[in-house]
């Protein structure tokens, strides 16, 4: 029975999670290629994305320090970067919660934006799967998406410049985000949620450190909850 | 080891050690310190709206200002970016959008760039 829904979960992740190979390994690879430019080694690349694993937090701790910017300065831009992912963890918690404290530890170390929002989108289509078979799923989920993350790294740190950097790649990030926020958009609610936060977010571009993305985000949030709670959640 | 030009070892190390613990602090501040306590009303209402609040948040600058074009709106992305969400959103298939949209920005750049 457990097994049962442990094979299912986990199968459902892996084949959700497989499309995002498209975005994660053009990435990954585009950091090792610059962070060689850079002057790191390949084990200081690999160990960048092994221990810090968030892409956009990472590109921005390494231009920073190209630039010779204060460690200070460096830390707490990457971190603003990465405010989201408290974000994400408080989400996911009425979900994950009541995993025994190891298996929370691996959740949060794999919790990035594919994995969060490939799990939400699932763990509210399907509301009614167990514990075992949602840790299944983020397991399954966390396969074709983290472990290619360490890999293109490595990847791209070999190759290095003989890569080409342009050809519309910058764009895959977008795209793939896109093509998450489309299914996650089920009610009226959620609607108005990202209307606002995508305005809050166009309107804020130039606050410092990334605190727009914060701000918007938050504002988005209570929209949708608002919205919610005078019933638009059909 | 150096890291020849410019970042030296110590200070890349430091910033690497420091922003992993940094960044799964910040994964894991509700998932450990809350873990299986009941969260109240108003937060899980909230809480429910965090990924269609951040991702749009943080994807519509990148549209509407692709740092590839120096930040100048461009009609292939701009395209791309509408083909993709309303293709996920119609048949509520994330793959169906990243193919759809991948395809505009492949037949685009082709055309146009």
């Amino acid at each position: 029975m457990a097994s049962q829904e442990v094979k299912t979960g986990f199968a459902r992740g892996v084949r959700d999670g497989l499309p995002f190979l498209a975005v994660v390994v053009p990435f990954a690879m585009l950091f090792g290629v610059l962070a060689t430019e850079a002057g790191l080694n390949v084990f200081e690349t690999l160990s960048f994305s092994v221990v810090v694993i968030a892409g956009a937090a990472q590109f921005t701790a390494l231009q920073l320090m190209t630039d010779n910017a204060p460690v200070i300065v460096v830390l707490a831009s990457a971190l603003a970067v990465n405010l989201r992912m408290a974000m994400y963890s408080a989400s996911i918690t009425p979900h994950l919660g009541r995993l025994p404290l190891w298996k929370r530890i691996v959740v949060a170390y794999f919790l990035v934006d594919q994995t969060y929002a490939a799990s939400l989108i699932d763990y509210e289509a399907r509301p009614d799967q167990s514990l075992t078979e949602k840790w299944a799923y983020f397991l399954g989920v966390l396969t074709p998406i983290c472990l290619p993350w360490y890999v293109a790294t490595v990847v791209g740190a070999l190759a290095g410049e003989s890569i080409p950097t342009n050809m519309g790649l910058d764009f895959v990030l977008p795209i793939a985000f896109l093509a998450m926020i489309g299914p996650a958009l089920r009610t009226t609610a959620h609607r108005i949620a990202a209307l606002v936060a995508i305005v809050a977010a166009l309107s804020l571009a130039w606050m410092p450190y990334n605190l727009g993305l914060i701000v918007s985000a938050l504002l988005g949030m209570m929209a949708g909850a608002e919205a919610e709670r005078r019933g638009y959640f059909e | 080891m150096s890291t020849g030009t410019g970042i030296d070892t110590a200070t890349l190390w430091f910033v690497i050690l420091a922003l992993g613990a940094g960044s799964f602090g910040l994964r894991f501040v509700f998932l450990g310190l809350i873990g299986d306590r009941p969260l109240p009303d108003w937060l899980l209402r909230h809480l429910r709206y965090t990924a269609v609040s951040v991702l749009p948040a943080l994807v519509a600058p990148l549209v509407l200002w692709p740092r590839a074009t120096g930040g100048e709106p461009d009609p292939v992305r701009l395209a791309a970016a509408f083909v993709t969400l309303g293709v996920a959103y119609v048949w509520k298939n994330v793959l169906a959008g990243m193919a759809s949209g991948a395809l505009i920005l492949v037949a685009g750049s082709y055309w146009f760039g």
